[in-house]
């Protein structure tokens, strides 16, 4: 481990959501992180684990029970009552219309970010437990992770100076 | 000068393409930043408190926010 190998801060984010915008604050924060020089760490479990998926397309965004999602719409904003929701195609037309404003603004995409993250040498680990649980196999993830447990994480979290769990 | 056009790009990447740009200046040299991000202007002070490089300026004009960075030695 890189953890007594240098005196750089280090941070250790768990990442257990797997939506396309629950993406964003891990991947955010993991990159911004390395650039002010801070060895980071992300631990990928349960949902989580989606994100270091090879294919990324499938990430959406869910509208149910989220009260606080106000998509702007003509000048406006566009609230989803649950019932609408709940409604078959819903979160994938709002995942897509979610993508075309993510672009419209500059805003990075997932993909983007996640090669940002593995250029500038950020620690990617999956969840083995998470692996065996929903039947995903390496060849599921992209290359370059590493996979570990709890205890490969708690001896880096003992390490860091900052942990997060999103 | 090396120049970085950052202009139309959201958070964090003005401050990822920073970071990239600065690994090909010299120790010593500037690199000048366009962004169009307002609150690129904390996260590049931020940026460079932390980093130890210098922000030798930092202005606005018509929308455009420029930043002149000097690589730490």
């Amino acid at each position: 481990m890189s953890a007594t190998e240098s005196n750089a801060k280090q941070m250790t984010i768990i990442v257990t959501k797997g939506t396309l915008d629950w993406a964003y604050p891990p991947f955010i924060l993991a990159t911004t992180a390395a650039a002010m020089d801070v060895e980071v760490s992300m631990f990928f479990t349960f949902y989580g684990l989606q994100l270091l998926k090879k294919d990324l397309d499938h990430l959406q965004i869910s509208t149910l029970g989220n009260p606080g999602m106000e998509m702007p719409l003509m000048g406006m904003h566009m609230k989803m009552p649950n019932i609408v929701s709940a409604l078959p195609g819903v979160d994938a037309a709002c995942s897509t219309m979610m993508k075309n404003l993510i672009k419209k603004k500059g805003v990075a995409s997932i993909p983007d970010l996640r090669e940002a993250a593995v250029d500038c040498e950020i620690k990617l680990i999956g969840c083995q437990m998470t692996m065996d649980l929903f039947e995903w196999s390496r060849d599921d993830m992209i290359d370059g992770i590493e996979i570990g447990g709890a205890a490969t994480y708690m001896e880096m979290a003992l390490n860091s100076d900052i942990n997060l769990f999103i | 000068m090396a120049e970085l056009d950052a202009r139309g790009l959201n958070c964090p990447l003005p401050i990822l393409k920073a970071k990239k740009a600065l690994k090909d200046v010299a120790a010593g040299d500037t690199l000048k930043v366009l962004s169009t991000d307002p609150g690129s202007v904390n996260d590049f002070e931020s940026f460079c408190r932390t980093t130890g490089n210098e922000l030798l300026e930092s202005g606005e004009a018509d929308g455009i926010y420029t930043y002149l960075i000097k690589k730490s030695g």
